[in-house]
């Protein structure tokens, strides 16, 4: 082959990158640019506060707090219920068993399946759950499923840091007689810090988003939950069913609902980008 | 002695914690496994997978209308995902400057975080009447509401799973390979094409595996823009039901009518079963590719 079809084929294929960088980065520009075009516009306060009222879905007044808050407390319960099994599990893998031992690898192993599992299987296994337990659609039962959606989410973006920790940190801590509970929790917890920050954000916006986990075990109220018992409305399912009506004002009130999804979201990332940069006051660099 | 009356208290905790991922897979499987039975007791699996009619009403429970649509539109959108996401990566990791790459990680991170409600509500709003465009252009009448529109929106979805795995498999080829080649004269592009890429084989084989998975089982967005109809789709711009938006849209009525939940159940086992298959082969790919890096 000739020297200048050689460099005409990375020619064109430059090219084809070039093309293919701008269509991912277009996708979400476009994506964010038509949700904020068509949502902002039908934007209002009493949107975001004021619950539904009665015939909210017919194109009545009222709003969509309640499906925020609910999504809010939803997502933090089970970020809560998810960051009690995930870090105890991280620090066991990293502190108390050696890298290759067969325990941690299946562990890990077992993180990584069930990061691949879907979020409507987990619905479908926490409805069964739920029944088994012998609870209604509610502010727990959902608590319950986007737990385990976000279980894995945040153990493996945990893992990934507490990694990353010196092993010469790890063994001056001991050297100096503290036990491996001591330097889990007062040398390896302090260094990974922002890292555990920023994996807890992360599994937040995961469970503030996901609707598939929730469709069969949260339920759908009006109004908003005043204990765990109750059924609890979400935003992404706010969204769903405000853009099921036929009506033409609540379908602009689902892109209204959409845009402060997104912008919520948005928040989160950027706050996981800043605030894990911010918790280093007791890390040794 | 406190100390390490302490120590030994937490190791065994922690312990048993640990050990929660394992049990949970497991419970995962049994729970839909043992909540499947009923509808299985009616008719064998093969029987349920490859059955064409569904009305739960007559107790028949087909599941191969939704199988086919899952397919469809998996496959439709990984056509359309696999060469763009290759091209980024590649882009990415041998050719973009420092502060390109810079730039366009964070906007790959991003479009991972946006929950699939709000890739739904976009595939409503540009992909479907597109689609429809489209249609008409070509003379084939389409609601917009049809598997090219699912893949469109899915497509968008696995970019960043695909992009994100086969940076990682590109980062683990030894730099002085990419030296050598470049020092006998190959250009750039050669480069690439005969070291990094057939260097990378399996990894990227095993990034198409998990984002293939990842859009296996996506459930609210691509509902959203398919349109629903238990019909195995013919062509991009028919209708499709996937497995995931069966299960989604039929929790009302599932406890009504008998084995209606049970088949639902099935159905989140087969979906389970397969995307744990891919991701358990995937995995394995890629251990096997960084023990040899190293």
């Amino acid at each position: 082959m000739g020297f200048r079809r050689r460099k005409a084929e990375e020619a064109v294929f430059k090219v084809l990158m070039g093309a293919s960088a701008a269509v991912v980065s277009g996708s979400l520009l476009f994506i964010l640019a038509t949700i904020v075009v068509k949502g902002l516009p039908a934007l209002s306060w009493a949107m975001v506060s004021q619950t539904s009222k009665g015939g909210y879905y017919l194109g009545k007044e009222g709003g969509i707090l309640n499906a925020i808050v609910g999504s809010l407390l939803l997502a933090a319960g089970a970020t809560f219920l998810a960051f009690l099994f995930s870090l105890p599990v991280v620090l066991y893998l990293n502190v108390y068993r050696r890298r290759g031992s067969r325990f941690a690898v299946l562990t890990r192993f077992a993180l990584d399946v069930l990061w691949g599992v879907p979020s409507i299987v987990y619905g479908a296994f926490a409805f069964i759950l739920m029944v088994f337990l012998g609870l209604r659609a509610s502010l727990l039962a959902g608590i319950l499923a986007v737990a385990l959606l976000e279980l894995p989410i945040m153990a493996r973006a945990m893992d990934e840091v507490v990694r990353l920790v010196p092993a010469a940190l790890r063994d001056a801590s001991f050297s100096l007689g503290a036990t491996k509970l001591e330097t889990a929790v007062r040398v390896i917890v302090r260094q990974a810090l922002p890292g555990i920050v920023t994996a807890v954000l992360i599994a937040f916006g995961r469970g503030i988003g996901d609707a598939a986990s929730v469709i069969f075990t949260a339920g759908y109220t009006d109004r908003i939950p005043e204990s765990l018992l109750q059924p609890a409305a979400t935003l992404p399912l706010a969204i769903f069913y405000q853009l099921g009506t036929p009506v033409a004002e609540v379908q602009r009130r689902a892109f209204a609902s959409a845009a402060v999804l997104t912008l919520l979201i948005l928040a989160i990332s950027l706050a996981a980008r800043r605030v894990g940069r911010r918790f280093t006051r007791h890390t040794i660099k | 002695m406190r100390r390490l009356f302490l120590d030994a208290l937490a190791r065994r905790a922690m312990f048993l914690l640990a050990a929660v991922p394992s049990v949970l897979v497991i419970l995962i499987f049994a729970g839909l496994a043992g909540k499947s039975r009923p509808v299985l007791a009616l008719k064998s699996f093969a029987g349920i997978l490859f059955g064409t009619s569904w009305h739960p009403l007559q107790g028949s429970f087909g599941l191969l209308p939704f199988l086919a649509g899952t397919l469809w539109v998996t496959l439709a959108a990984m056509v359309l995902a696999v060469p763009v996401s290759l091209l980024t990566a590649v882009y990415l990791s041998e050719y973009a400057s420092r502060r390109v790459r810079a730039a366009v990680r964070p906007v790959i991170d991003l479009l991972a975080g946006i929950p699939s409600v709000v890739f739904g509500v976009w595939g409503t709003l540009m992909v479907v009447p597109f689609v429809r465009a489209l249609g008409s252009l070509l003379g084939t009448a389409s609601s917009g509401y049809s598997v090219l529109a699912g893949a469109v929106v899915l497509a968008i979805m696995v970019f960043p799973t695909v992009i994100h795995v086969t940076l990682e498999v590109f980062a683990a080829v030894p730099q002085p390979l990419r030296d050598a080649s470049l020092a006998l004269g190959a250009t750039k592009w050669e480069t690439t094409k005969h070291v990094v890429l057939r260097k990378g084989l399996a990894g990227i084989t095993a990034a198409v595996v998990l984002g293939l998975s990842r859009a296996f089982g996506e459930t609210m967005a691509v509902l959203m823009v398919v349109g629903n109809v238990a019909r195995p789709p013919r062509s991009l711009f028919d209708s499709a039901y996937p497995l995931p938006a069966l299960i989604a849209n039929n929790y009302g009525e599932m406890m009504s009518i008998p084995r209606y939940d049970s088949a639902l159940m099935l159905a989140a086992l087969v979906l389970l079963s397969v995307v744990v298959v891919f991701n358990i082969g995937a995995r394995a790919v890629l251990v096997r590719a960084e023990r040899k890096a190293e």
